[in-house]
Parts: C-alpha cells; structure tokens; sequence
C-alpha cells in the first residue's frame, strides 16, 4: 500500500487532535454543509473585525482528509487579514482542482495535502471546509 | 428444462472479463461493490456487439428488416422479463431507465391520479432515496402524507408499527425487498397482504432483491415491483416497472411523445395501448436487449445453488470481519441477502473505502442513498461490501487482510 503518499504523519496528527474545533449547537452554525456522495457533514462558524480573521471553529464529522484539512486551513487562517484569506482559498481551492501550485513553503502542513489531488473523488473531502469558510466570510460581508 | 450443471463460482467469475483486469498497479481487482452495480458477463457483452453489428434500428417504426429485426428482440426481451418474475402478461412490463424511473412513473402517474389530501403513503426507515424522494414530491403536489415503519435494531421492519400504520387512510405502501444497506429481506408477502386487507396498493422496491433471489409477483401479489437491469448483469440504463394490467390501464400517461400515443392532433391525442403508453420517445433498445440476455444467463444457470452460494458466502464474510477488532456491523436480520455494511471504530468509511482501494478492492463508502437509516444508526456514513453470485472466499479474505492493516495503521498513528 501506498499510504503514506496521502496518509501522511501530519494528517493522522490533524485527524486524531483537530485544531479548533469545536461542538455547535444545531442551527447556530454559519455553515452547515454535507457532502452528498460520501456524507462527509462540516459545521463552521467565523468571526471578522476590522479587516481580520479572528476565530473560526469547524465542528466536522469527516473522514481523516476532511477533517484534517479543515484543521489545518483554521491553524492556518486565524488572525490574517480577510483579503489575504480569501486569496488563499481560492488558490487553494484552484490548485486542488488542478490549478496553479501554491509552494511548499506557503503551505506549510497544508503541504500534505497536495498528494489527494491524484485521487479525483476525495478531492472534495478537502475543499469542503474551504468553501465552508468562503461562505461564512461571504455572509459577514453581506 | 434441460439439465443445469451445479453452481460453481469459479466457472461463473471466469466469464465475467472485468474481474480478471488488474486494478491499481497490478492487484487483482476484488469487486465487492455489486449491491451499487453488477459486471457484465461474456453473454451480455457478446449480445451488446451483436446487435449493433446485426440489427440497429429504431423499434415499432419503419417496416424494413432490420427494424422488424430489432422489434422483435425488443418484444421478445418483454417476454422473458414477464417469465422471469412469473408475470402472467407481458404487457404488465414497462422498460423505464432503471428502479428510479420505474418508482417516479408510480408516483407521478398513479400518485397524482388516486393521491387526495388526507391520504397517507406508507414507506419504511430503511428505503434508498430513490423510494423517498418520489414520494415527498408527489406528497407535495397532492397534499398526501407520508409515514414510515420503523425498524429494530437488528434491521427488522417493526411489523406491529406497520399494523397500527395500517388503521390509519393508507393508499398505498411502498417498501424495499431487499435493503441495499442492512441486507434485510423483508416479508414482503405478508406485508403485502395486509396492505390488501385494508384497501391499499403495494409497490415494491426490487432493485436488490430480483438480482438474488426468484421472484414470482403473481404469488406475491404486489401490484407494482420496480427493479434495474444493471444489477443483474445488464447494460446500465435499462430497468422495469411491472404492474398489475388493470392498473397500467387506468393509469395517465407519465412521460408524452413518439411511441406512446394512437392518435395526435393539433388539439389532442390519445394514448397506445400499455404498456407502450408509458414507454414514450425511442427507448435503451440495445439495454432491454441486453437485459433478455442476462436473462438468459440467470435461466441456463443453477440459481439454486448460486444462491446458497452467496448465502454461505455472506456467513463466512460476517464471520470472518468480526475479527476485525472495533468493527460493528450494520444489520443483523434473520433473512438477508449479500449487502454487508459495517463501521470500524476510529476509522471513517472513507478512509477505509481508499485504503482497501489501494489494494485493489472495490467497497462502498458514504450514505448508500440512505440518509435517513444511516441517521438512524447514529452515522453519517458506513463501509459497505457486497456480494455477487461470482465472488468468493478468497475475496473476503482479501478484504479482511486489507482492513486489518487499515486498522493497525490507525491505531498506530499518533
Ligand atoms: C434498494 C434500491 N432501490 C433503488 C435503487 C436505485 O436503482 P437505480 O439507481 O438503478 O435506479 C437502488 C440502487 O441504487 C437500490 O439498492
């Protein structure tokens, strides 16, 4: 088996100890998401002030890619400018579909993921929490 | 009948050219999906060939030989579905695109025709979407209500809530003979008799249950049984409504166009004769074909000995995942078939689907069109293997080597 190529130490460390996370009540979620194929369900929640990402906390029950890279992307969003973090999901989000490469140093931890995109039908497992937050800042913007 | 040779599965894989494509770097392909879609032996595939290479033409137009030629084929593939359930009239087999078509047609024809306000239709907790969604869109449209009969926690309709479902203004109930997810076979005939009793129709659901097992809607009295080619060995595309003929008769068309109508005018039309009335537009000629020649093959074969075979092969693959340490399975009836669903603990079914991937085993991993039975188990998704008449031990014991390093690597992690 070739697991490790995907299942690296990093993600199993994020899957097992996801970073911010949290419980949210049912219907007190910005985001309440479920991906229909495979039933992957991710809840998020954001908060904005002036300009700045301050917290997002993902409630996710999902499987080791999807959590792990909803808990990756909070580690790696919280506190940065909203214009910053818009641009990174969607170049994110572009890369996973076959986009332009983010580097290695941008992404940090991030870095393991790359290796899903051989595996065309999990690739949503890692950009559901993306588009997650995209629609929770699209909804503090409204 | 002529004399069948008894089962044997490893004669029966052979004809099936897909198992024996390596998958994955090289692994043998162990295809444990068939609940989701069956492979396709040489019989279907040479028929496939043949008919686009002897007699391509549309059917029921045209009088040249080639368009007698497929007419007839299609036709004669009516016939041996109406023998291979034991329908008594060809004309009570409607070719639709598969079991979602065939339950849509029910409801939005007979539905919007019987359904009033007040009405209930009764369904179980345990039915694939495709036996739910229909129904809340015709529930919408006609102010009907739906109930659902719940069940146990070993994958048992809860027959006494079904009795006191049935006090109630029931017009019709609709229920899976076979869960996709659980393997549940339930006692369809009784149910149905009592749906009977209390003046309601009966549609069953046998996208799973017509694959494995003999089926005869004349003793089981049901008044509509829907079912797919594709996982009996048949061309994708191709699928069958039966139902009673007095039914059919009274029922308004569903879809509208060529070949289902007698007579059209700038003003109106009149309707073919059934079943060609609910067959409108050019059907899946080569897939209804197609699907005469799966026939054919579940004809010629000892179905007997096929099915204890995937019986016996059910046991074992249960047996044999218990030692898979933290594995829970999903449905633990008395009777049941070969779809086998479980959850691993620590282990999310996607991860697990992509590990034994990796080794070249084909499972499913998700809802399996079954939202609410997966809710009620208290998941969002399960791992699910399941049978066919051409596996065997060796693919359990694939299976089971496979997930038994899922589930080290897991534990393993930090
Ligand atoms: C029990 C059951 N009902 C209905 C369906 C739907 O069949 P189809 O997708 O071929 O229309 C399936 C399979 O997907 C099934 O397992």
């Amino acid at each position: 088996m070739h697991l490790d190529e995907i299942y690296q130490e990093i993600i199993l460390d994020h899957y097992k100890h996801p970073r911010h996370f949290g419980k949210i009540p049912d219907g007190q979620a910005m985001v309440d998401e479920e991906n229909p194929t495979c039933g992957d369900h991710i809840k998020l929640n954001a908060a904005v002030a002036d300009g700045t990402l301050l917290d997002v906390v993902v409630e996710c029950a999902g499987c080791a890619i999807c959590t792990a890279s909803s808990s990756m992307m909070a580690e790696k969003v919280i506190g940065r400018p909203v214009a910053e973090v818009r641009d990174l999901i969607a170049r994110f989000n572009g890369m996973m579909r076959g986009g332009a490469e983010l580097s290695d140093d941008e992404l940090g931890d991030l870095t393991a993921l790359k290796g899903v995109r051989k595996y065309p039908l999990r690739i949503k497992c890692c950009t559901m929490a993306w588009h997650g937050l995209d629609a929770a800042l699209n909804q503090l913007k409204a | 009948m002529t004399s069948v040779l008894p089962f044997d599965a490893e004669a029966f894989r052979a004809r099936f050219p897909i198992l024996g494509q390596p998958v994955r770097d090289g692994k043998p392909l162990v295809y444990l999906d068939s609940a989701a879609t069956t492979q396709k032996p040489v019989e279907v595939l040479d028929n496939q060939r043949d008919y686009y290479t002897t007699m391509n033409a549309n059917v029921h137009r045209g009088i040249h030989r080639l368009a007698e030629l497929a007419t007839e084929h299609y036709e004669n593939a009516r016939v041996k579905v109406a023998r291979f359930i034991g329908a008594p009239d060809p004309r009570s087999i409607v070719f639709t695109r598969g079991t979602t078509e065939a339950i849509n047609l029910v409801a939005q024809s007979w539905g919007r025709a019987h359904l009033t306000p007040g009405d209930t239709v009764v369904l179980t907790a345990m039915e694939h979407h495709s036996n739910i969604v229909p129904w809340q869109l015709v529930a919408a449209t006609t102010g009907a209500k739906l109930a659902y009969i719940p069940f146990t926690p070993e994958g048992e309709l809860d027959l006494a809530a079904f009795e006191r479902l049935m006090q109630g203004p029931v017009k019709l109930v609709a229920l899976t003979h076979m869960s996709n997810v659980l393997g549940t076979i339930n006692p369809v005939e009784s149910i149905i008799a009592a749906a009977h009793r209390a003046g309601a129709v009966v549609l069953v659901d046998g996208a799973q249950s017509v694959p494995f097992m003999p089926i005869d809607v004349a003793a089981m009295d049901c008044d509509f049984l829907a079912f797919s080619g594709h996982k009996m060995m048949a061309p994708t595309g191709i699928g069958v409504l039966y139902a009673k003929p007095a039914l059919l008769e009274a029922m308004p068309p569903f879809l509208g166009g060529g070949e289902m109508i007698s007579k059209v005018t700038l003003e109106s039309s009149t309707w073919a004769e059934i079943p060609h009335k609910f067959e409108a537009g050019t059907p899946n000629i080569a897939g209804t074909i197609g699907l005469g020649a799966a026939i054919d093959v579940y004809e010629a074969m000892d179905r007997d000995g096929a099915r204890r075979h995937e019986e016996a092969l059910t046991a074992y693959a249960i047996e044999r995942l218990m030692e898979v340490d933290g594995l829970i399975l999903r449905g633990r009836a008395a009777r049941r078939g070969g779809a086998v669903s479980f959850s691993i603990a620590g282990v999310h079914p996607h991860d697990i689907a992509h590990f034994v991937d990796q080794d070249g085993i084909a499972v499913r991993a998700g809802h399996m069109c079954a939202q609410p039975l997966i809710r009620q188990l208290g998941e969002t998704a399960l791992t699910r293997a399941s049978l066919y008449f051409y596996n065997t031990r060796a693919d359990i014991d694939a299976l089971v080597a496979s997930l038994l390093r899922v589930k080290r690597f897991f534990d393993r992690a930090p």
